[in-house]
């Protein structure tokens, strides 16, 4: 009776020691939720949303301070990857925040700037080249659309385009079956 | 002679080192069509469009402008960045445009194209052949990417990756692509019956290059004619080169470059590994030839053989130059019957519906097809999946295609990509034998081009990601340092100030402060001296620590003139008189000791003389008001000045 408590408590003891040990040596760094929402995120950093940035956003949604219906530029695939990944109910997109508009990127009209660096100092992520007095110009493969150099340019020299489709960045189709009127006989008409 | 019984022994015993790959179709061939005629030569034509898009990778940075005369071979787009191809003037002539135009992509999108207006003379550069059997690996691989050449078989891969030959490679055997698999393509053929010399010669150049020790060359057996040029000129070259020729059973996709090594070799590439990794490589027998006129002739990639098929009514293989517009090509052999709808780009099973008529030939075009109705039958409307698997027997890569359709048609990505969606060749064997007539191809392209968006869509968002997270740390550390500056700056003009008062502190605000204090002391001494002619406690002190006397004296001005002013008024302070008894007798007693300090003589003169002149003594008050107004505003200002420097640093 008594050999076998010990043996129970021993191994108790050893095993419990064992895995405290092993909790703290192989401790796994949980995925923090942040980062998670912040991936899905579209990183325009455009601040639509309310916040000054998207991981500004990403902590709020994760507090529970922030809707996850917020960002115009995540769409409505945004939200619903949102949705899923918080376990709650898909909204449509809050209109207040903005609507969901195609891609585009900042373009600066090199003959009216007149070299303030206000748009440089406005842009999120330093996709803007310029120098006092001199003309600016945006890095258009790291404009993420976000808008914000537009308001304090004070001479409305940048404008968003669009951008469109190029053999570079089409896609396949869906395929689709097309739809056929057929010829109908007179006879049936009758 | 040994070596021909070699090869003639291994041609016998070729059914049997064959090792067949999963799956496959054998759709009806039509590939005697277009081999009735020998290989034509065109006219040069009024045009040459040259779509700078005309490879894998990146777009080509164009060096002419409109209006430059060039010659054939001449390099006009050079190659950008590691993988991307050169591109050269295929014939003598001006250049008349540098414009966007509908280019061969199943986008039908226009992109930019140099336009060529030929003057005629076909009027070579200089050329300049090596002598690669004597040159180091190392520049003729360098000088292969000024060739242009891509490969030839419709991958358009630039061909000078391949042969990244730094001289350890690793690869072992090349594997010479002459399968030819899809129907109506016989470009190859007929480049093997006809030029088999020049394949071999080219092959012995990409041997060296990749020190390669064996060459397998793969044949399809409904190719007798071209695996008979091929033997022979094999077996016309040196005991050294230990090349073979095996002949694979004809079976679609066995010229899929993975199935092909399979067939001749039994080995089966890892789906995450490339060929050069277990030591192999694949070159297209075109590819090889365009080699061989690279190195020994001196001509860079500027034409190609296309079989011209399908619809026409006299279909045949033709040597083009890139840009030659397909039309030109249609009327050669003969223009397409009445009934043609479109024209198809590759062969029927992987190839695309031209967008238009009006296009240029380019490197990728290994075959045109005129489609009528009659050819290629529309296809019946799909219907629904019965998941009879005959796709998944039919796939050479071992999918399964019929999970494949699901996840795409559902927008399953995720799963599509877990069931090996990029492993997918593409070859429309599952299409083709699929009862119920489903597009799984195009479900599989749609499903892909999807996942490459949002693949590049992430890649954006984490570049943005990183700039932004790079932009918020530079702002915090642009003012860590400013601060950091102003506390050195601080510190000098401390040390440079010790010397001449010990009162001065590190700070400048404090010093403001000690300004506004003496300041103050100055102004109340000169109230002070108005209201009364005697005053020793506000006398200003000779001592080191003046200024911190002369905040104690202002205080100590203040708190008098404001007792005076009581008295003035005829009675003793409020809030004394009504204290309780503990108060008042606490009161005494500081008295006590003040009068035990010898401060209350002061007080008394100074009461002495307020009492007597009450006028006097308001106007002392304005007076120390007016000075601690002014003090304020001193400090005040040297707190401005220090932080708009703060601003401009």
């Amino acid at each position: 009776m008594l050999t076998a408590l010990t043996i129970m408590i021993g191994l108790a003891l050893g095993l419990g020691a064992l895995l405290g040990y092993a909790a703290l040596k192989f401790k796994v760094e949980g995925d923090p939720l942040i980062a998670r929402i912040d991936a899905i995120l579209p990183q325009t950093q455009c601040g639509q949303c309310g916040y000054p940035g998207c991981k500004p956003y990403a902590t709020a949604i994760a507090n529970g301070e922030a809707d996850i219906n917020q960002c115009p530029p995540g769409g409505d695939a945004g939200v619903r990857a949102l949705a899923d990944l918080m376990g709650v109910e898909y909204k449509p997109l809050n209109a207040e925040n903005g609507v969901e508009k195609p891609k585009s990127v900042a373009f600066i009209d090199e003959k009216i700037c007149i070299g303030c660096t206000l748009c440089i100092q406005a842009c999120p992520v330093d996709a803007i080249l310029g120098a006092a007095k001199h003309m600016h110009t945006i890095i258009a493969s790291e404009c993420t659309g976000c808008e914000l150099c537009l308001a304090p340019c004070p001479v409305d020299c940048i404008s968003m385009q669009p951008i469109g489709v190029t053999p570079d960045n089409w896609k396949w189709k869906h395929p689709v079956i097309p739809i056929k009127s057929l010829p109908v006989k007179p006879a049936q008409i009758a | 002679m040994m070596n021909a019984i070699v090869n003639l022994a291994s041609l016998f015993k070729s059914a049997k080192d064959i090792f067949p790959f999963h799956g496959g179709v054998h759709p009806p061939e039509n590939k005697a069509q277009s081999t009735q005629l020998p290989i034509g030569q065109l006219p040069i034509p009024q045009k040459i469009v040259l779509p700078l898009r005309q490879h894998v990778g990146n777009i080509p940075k164009i060096k002419v402008q409109v209006g430059d005369y060039v010659l054939k071979g001449q390099l006009i787009a050079e190659a950008e960045g590691t993988v991307s191809a050169a591109i050269h003037a295929s014939t003598s002539g001006t250049v008349s445009a540098i414009e966007d135009a509908i280019i061969p992509h199943p986008s039908g999108l226009p992109d930019r194209c140099i336009t060529i207006t030929p003057d005629g003379k076909d009027q070579w550069i200089e050329k300049a052949p090596q002598d690669w059997r004597n040159a180091e690996r190392k520049t003729l691989v360098a000088s292969l990417r000024l060739s242009g050449i891509v490969g030839l078989g419709g991958a358009t891969f630039p061909t000078h990756i391949k042969l990244r030959a730094d001289g350890k490679s690793g690869v072992h055997t090349l594997v010479i692509n002459a399968a030819e698999c899809e129907p109506y393509i016989t470009c190859d053929d007929m480049l093997m019956r006809e030029r088999a010399d020049e394949i071999v010669k080219g092959i012995s150049i990409a041997q060296y290059l990749l020190g390669a020790e064996k060459v397998i060359i793969g044949i399809e057996d409904n190719k007798p004619e071209a695996a008979k040029a091929m033997e022979a000129a094999v077996n016309k070259v040196d005991m050294g080169t230990n090349m073979q020729v095996k002949i694979v059973p004809t079976l679609y996709p066995s010229g899929d470059a993975r199935r092909l090594v399979h067939l001749v070799l039994g080995t089966e590439i890892p789906y995450d590994k490339r060929s050069t990794e277990v030591g192999l490589q694949v070159f297209n027998v075109a590819t090889v030839v365009a080699l061989y006129r690279y190195f020994e002739l001196g001509e860079p990639s500027i034409n190609r053989i296309v079989s011209m098929t399908g619809n026409v009514q006299a279909p045949q293989n033709f040597e083009v130059l890139f840009g030659t517009p397909m039309l030109h090509l249609v009327q050669a052999a003969g223009g397409e019957k009445a009934n043609t709808t479109h024209f198809i780009m590759g062969g029927p099973m992987m190839g695309f519906d031209l967008p238009s008529a009006d296009v240029p030939i380019t490197k990728a075009a290994n075959c045109i097809i005129a489609a009528s109705p009659t050819l290629f039958a529309p296809p019946p409307p799909a219907m629904p999946c019965i998941r009879c698997a005959r796709c998944a027997d039919a796939c050479p890569v071992n999918l399964q295609p019929q999970e494949l359709y699901w996840f795409a048609k559902s927008d399953n990505f995720e799963k599509a990509n877990d069931y090996k969606l990029f492993d997918c060749i593409e070859c429309g064997a599952c299409s083709y034998v699929c009862p119920s007539d489903i597009p799984l191809v195009q479900y599989y392209r749609y499903a892909k081009s999807e996942i490459i968006a949002q693949d590049k869509a992430k890649e954006a968002a984490d570049l943005a990601r990183e700039r932004n997270d790079f932009r918020l740390a530079r702002i915090e550390r642009e003012k860590q340092e400013r601060a950091q500056k102003h506390a050195e700056r601080a510190q000098a003009a401390k040390n440079d100030t010790a010397t001449q008062s010990p009162a001065a502190t590190t700070d400048e605000a404090k010093k403001a402060a000690i300004a506004a204090a003496i300041e103050r002391a100055k102004a109340l001494k000169a109230a002070t001296q108005d209201a009364a002619q005697t005053e020793p406690a506000v006398k200003p002190a000779q001592t080191d620590d003046a200024a911190k006397k002369a905040l104690i004296a202002a205080a100590i001005e203040r708190a008098k003139a404001q007792k005076a002013a009581a008295l003035a008024a005829g009675n003793a302070p409020k809030n004394v008189a009504d204290a309780p008894e503990p108060v008042k007798k606490e009161i005494a007693e500081i008295e006590a000791r003040r009068q035990a300090v010898g401060l209350s003589e002061a007080t008394e003169s100074v009461t002495a003389n307020n009492t007597s002149n009450a006028d006097a003594d308001k106007q002392a008050l304005i007076a120390a008001a007016i000075a601690r107004a002014k003090a304020q505003k001193a400090a005040a200002e040297a707190a401005k000045q220090a932080s708009s420097e703060t601003e401009k640093d």
